[in-house]
């Protein structure tokens, strides 16, 4: 590439995103703004209890209210199949997959138990009242941790339990001069983003065409599922992704609604719409991050690890639904982390209760197994008495070891960190914070009778998980492009960060390319935008695209300048010779134009300023964090509140600096929500307690300190050309362990916060354990 | 289902004249009636802001509003803020700052900013913070929005000095 092409070059630049305009001026489509022609209005009756058998359901008033077309009950639709697993699981779990509206059981509050379809949502709603549900409540499995219990007849609710590790441990814990064990909960908490679940299906009988609008995350894979649901041809499902107000891995997944409004739309002959209220939302749409830890760590005197052991209990809820057990996995996998631990051994029971199904939630698996293994490191620390940066320093993998095989296995491929230099970064993080003079002002602050302290997270994330993806550019006789994807847009800047990869490569004004996301009729395949995939995989197909339309583009205009190809380059969208500014040039227009069919100058060429790119991986890649934040404690009201929050993150390789920090921004503050506020409670009947926002709490900008980011590129991912590692997930990873250790230290109990949320509760009940700790005298007196 | 009755709502300075329920709320009338789709619903029982509109010129949660009390009151919605093809200057500071992601809370945050703002031109750094309080996002961590308001306040400031 010539040097005036790099002085223009678009990657790595904050430009403004395409996608804000509409946004911004109420423009843009979200699916609760589609309607179509006689469309109805669907409403789910949902069971009240937890755990209870169904008798019978009483549709009678339902039907005579106005404005019903149909009531459904599980009878009505007793020829479809429970949901099936999106990718391959365990046979075990197969008798733990969801109906689409209860059978003979009910399961948790919230579960579809009918469905009401009316000409009007609010006449939906009164007719869903007059649904009776007639059952036996029954004792509602609750407990996660309790000893395993008969879910169905011959199922235990321990579904399955999931083994893996590698090394001698049982010689290393015999060996070892420290053993340190903990018990460490996470608190249920999810997604919640803003826009609620909706979907809206429509038959097109003239095309035998089924549409579903409202996709999200993996449109083609649930074009797959949906498919292999109503037997029918892939090509006959069509789903379309509009304007998405947020994933965060909950929304995209496939729900029983969504089959609902599919089935209804074919049977009933008119389109089918569902927008979900906020209290069906926080009951139905899928919880995660329950789990409880026991943890064990050997180490030798000098506090380097020699093996750690983990058994945990998965609170999975009251199905398995369509990620089978891939949370469980991927906890197993990455709870080692940046660290060499030589020996390791991880056993997850897998269990359902009777509380809302889980799945993944931003960074599944990682936000846990990082509260594990730092509250770890935590303590080993403080049992030897050593600092707990130098025992970190002490274990973390160096660049030489790199790329570092770890006997694993994460999303169906094997753990190989590509690249990193984790004591650089943790270097980097703690000059960037001034970690030494911090620990000396918080000593003051202390000393002074504050109670505030520091917590440091180191962590390895994931991203760009394959296997393959493919992207079609075309740049069109205007000279615009169009770029079509597999990938998904879920509010993340997808098409700002893809159109600049084209634009880049191609040579054009990365606002003249319109980035196409989620519509499976316009690409045949694609995987979506989870697991931080779509920069590194989406990213790189549309790369390998962009440069075989540049090289048809420059072939083309080589033979009509009179040039050979390798004399030109391309700027803002137009072919020159990158010597002779000035002479004779073409725009990427006017060379469409003369790849037209019926062209005279098209030759022997195929037609079109058109070509695909493919890009495949077998491994992902591995970004890392060091995360260190700065609590203050309330003692009165046993309120943490962050002061200060520093995100150290390698990602490889930039495409848009801005959009970095907004992905880091924005995990910071939903990890800020779990390790402080967001928890999904349950009575003792299973009854969910956390059902509207103002029980169930997202941080505001009064929760929110001001975040500093350093965001670093020293070690790019050898796995793809362009670098790029992900970043969709690395805010949130290391929250909660930096806030419990910060929590510890300001109120003086090494390893006091075994739970996740810390809420003021929960802190008050450590600080009263102090404090009588604090006086053993007047406690025994 | 009860009675229909009339009622003309003014929105962005247009007169839709509409028979709806009673029970309906302002937000599903705005939506559903006058076909403005900018105003979104995200909780339904007033916490998120989503659905923030003006009306006589205050920041209202249209969830928690019925149509018919909106009858003769100027309603504004994020539809309304831009000029022509002129962006508002807090649409322009959200696109500069990166107060976008998702855009669901998006028009919410910019009725209510605007309301405050055109009754207190010269709010403070924490009276700020107070009012973006009432309102959630959960895509930017906040960082990109307090930094664009902070920055279209100080541009309003300056443009009066």
């Amino acid at each position: 590439m010539g040097t005036k092409r790099s002085a223009t070059r678009i990657l790595g630049r904050s430009v403004a995103r395409l996608e804000d305009p509409p946004l911004l001026t109420g423009r843009g489509v979200f699916v609760g703004d589609i309607r179509f022609p006689r469309q109805l209005h669907m409403r789910v009756v949902r069971s009240p209890y937890a755990n209870a058998a169904l008798h019978s359901v009483d549709i009678a008033p339902a039907l005579a209210a106005p404005g019903i077309v149909a009531v459904w009950t599980a009878a009505d639709i007793a020829d479809l199949p429970p949901i099936d697993f999106r990718d391959p699981a365990a046979e075990a779990l197969r008798p733990y997959r969801q109906p689409l509206l209860a059978r003979e059981r009910l399961r948790y509050v919230g579960e579809p138990v009918a469905v009401v379809f009316a000409t009007d949502p609010y006449l939906a709603e009164d007719a869903a009242e007059l649904v009776s549900v007639e059952a036996d409540e029954l004792t509602p499995i609750l407990d996660a941790s309790a000893s395993p219990r008969s879910f169905a007849p011959g199922l235990s609710n321990e579904a399955m339990v999931l083994r893996a590790g590698y090394g001698d441990v049982e010689t290393a814990f015999a060996s070892a001069h420290v053993v340190v064990a903990l018990d460490l909960t996470i608190g249920r908490h999810s997604g919640v983003p803003l826009e609620t679940r909706g979907a809206l299906a429509r038959f097109d009988a003239a095309r035998d065409v089924l549409e579903l609008y409202g996709a999200a995350k993996v449109p083609h894979r649930n074009r797959d599922a949906l498919a292999r649901m109503f037997g029918r041809s892939t090509t006959a499902v069509v789903l379309k992704e509009g304007n998405t107000g947020g994933g965060f891995g909950v929304r995209g997944e496939l729900y029983p609604e969504d089959f609902l409004v599919c089935v209804a739309a074919m049977r009933l002959g008119r389109p089918v719409k569902w927008i979900e209220d906020r209290r069906e939302h926080l009951m139905a749409a899928n919880h995660s991050r329950e789990q409880r830890h026991h943890a064990r760590a050997a180490v030798d005197a000098d506090g380097h690890i020699l093996a750690l052991e983990d058994e945990f209990n998965l609170d999975q809820g009251a199905y398995v639904r369509t990620h089978g057990a891939r949370v469980a996995e991927m906890t197993i996998a990455m709870v080692p982390g940046p660290y060499r631990i030589p020996a390791y051994r991880s056993v997850c029971h897998f269990r359902l209760t009777n509380k809302t199904p889980a799945a993944t939630y931003r960074a599944p698996g990682r936000f846990e197994g990082t509260f594990v293994r730092e509250r770890l490191l935590d303590a080993v620390a403080d049992r030897l008495g050593l600092d707990r940066v130098t025992v970190r320093r002490r274990n973390l993998i160096t660049a030489s070891e790199m790329p570092f095989f770890r006997p694993l296995n994460a999303l169906g491929t094997e753990v190989v960190y590509d690249s990193g230099d984790y004591p650089l970064l943790l270097d980097k993080a703690l000059a960037r914070i001034g970690w030494v003079s911090l620990q000396a002002d918080l000593r003051r602050r202390r000393a002074a009778g504050e109670l505030v302290g520091s917590g440091i997270a180191i962590f390895v994330e994931k991203g760009g998980l394959g296997p393959l993806d493919g992207t079609r550019i075309t740049v069109d006789t205007t000279g615009a492009v169009e770029l079509v994807t597999g990938g998904s847009a879920v509010g993340q800047g997808f098409a700002t960060a893809m159109a600049q990869i084209c634009a880049d490569t191609l040579g054009v004004d990365y606002r003249r390319v319109r980035v196409v996301s989620g519509q499976t009729d316009r690409i045949q395949y694609g995987i979506g935008a989870h697991a931080s995939r779509a920069s590194v995989m989406t990213g790189s197909a549309t790369h390998a695209a962009a440069l075989k339309v540049r090289a048809k583009a420059l072939d083309m205009a080589a033979s009509l300048l009179q040039a050979s190809p390798n004399e030109l380059d391309i700027v803002e969208g137009v072919v020159a010779h990158r010597d002779q500014p000035g002479g004779a040039s073409i725009s990427l227009a006017d060379v469409a134009r003369h790849l037209a069919p019926d062209s005279p100058t098209l030759g022997d060429r195929d037609p079109g300023l058109t070509d695909e790119g493919w890009f495949r991986s077998d491994h992902m890649t591995y970004p890392y964090g060091v995360q260190i934040g700065v609590v203050r404690v309330d003692a009165e009201t046993g309120q943490a509140t962050v002061e200060r929050f520093l995100l150290a993150y390698d990602i490889g390789r930039s495409i848009n600096p801005m959009l970095v920090e907004g992905q880091l921004v924005g995990g910071f503050v939903q990890g800020l929500g779990g390790a402080l506020y967001e928890e999904f409670r349950y009575d003792e009947r299973g009854e969910p307690l956390s059902v509207t926002l103002a029980d169930y709490l997202l941080p505001t900008v009064r929760e929110t300190p001001a975040v500093e980011v350093l965001v670093t590129e020293d070690a790019p991912s050898p796995l793809n050309p362009l670098g790029i590692k992900s970043v969709g997930e690395g805010g949130i990873t290391g929250v909660g362990a930096v806030i419990a250790a910060a929590i510890d230290e300001a109120i003086g109990m090494p390893g006091g916060v075994t739970r996740l949320p810390a809420t003021p509760q929960r802190i008050k009940a450590l600080l009263r354990a102090a404090a009588q700790r604090g006086r053993p005298a007047a406690a025994e007196g | 289902m009860s009675e229909l009755v009339d009622v003309t709502l003014n929105v962005n300075g247009q007169p839709y004249a509409l028979r709806v329920e009673p029970r309906r709320t302002l937000l599903d009338t705005i939506r559903d009636e006058c076909g403005l789709t900018g105003t979104h619903m995200g909780c339904e029982h007033g916490v998120c802001g989503a659905c923030t509109v003006l009306v006589d010129g205050d920041p209202i949660r249209a969830c928690l509003m019925f149509a018919v009390q909106a009858q003769g009151s100027a309603i504004r919605t994020v539809e309304g803020l831009a000029r022509g093809g002129d962006l508002h200057l807090l649409q322009r500071a959200l696109i500069t700052h990166h107060g976008v992601q998702c855009g669901f809370c998006t028009p919410g945050f910019l009725m209510l900013v605007t309301g405050v703002l055109e009754r207190e031109p010269d709010i403070g750094d924490e009276a700020l913070l107070d009012v973006l309080a009432s309102n959630l996002c959960r895509c930017t961590g906040y960082q990109g929005i307090v930094a664009a308001m902070r920055a279209a306040v100080a541009e309003l400031r300056g443009l009066r000095e």
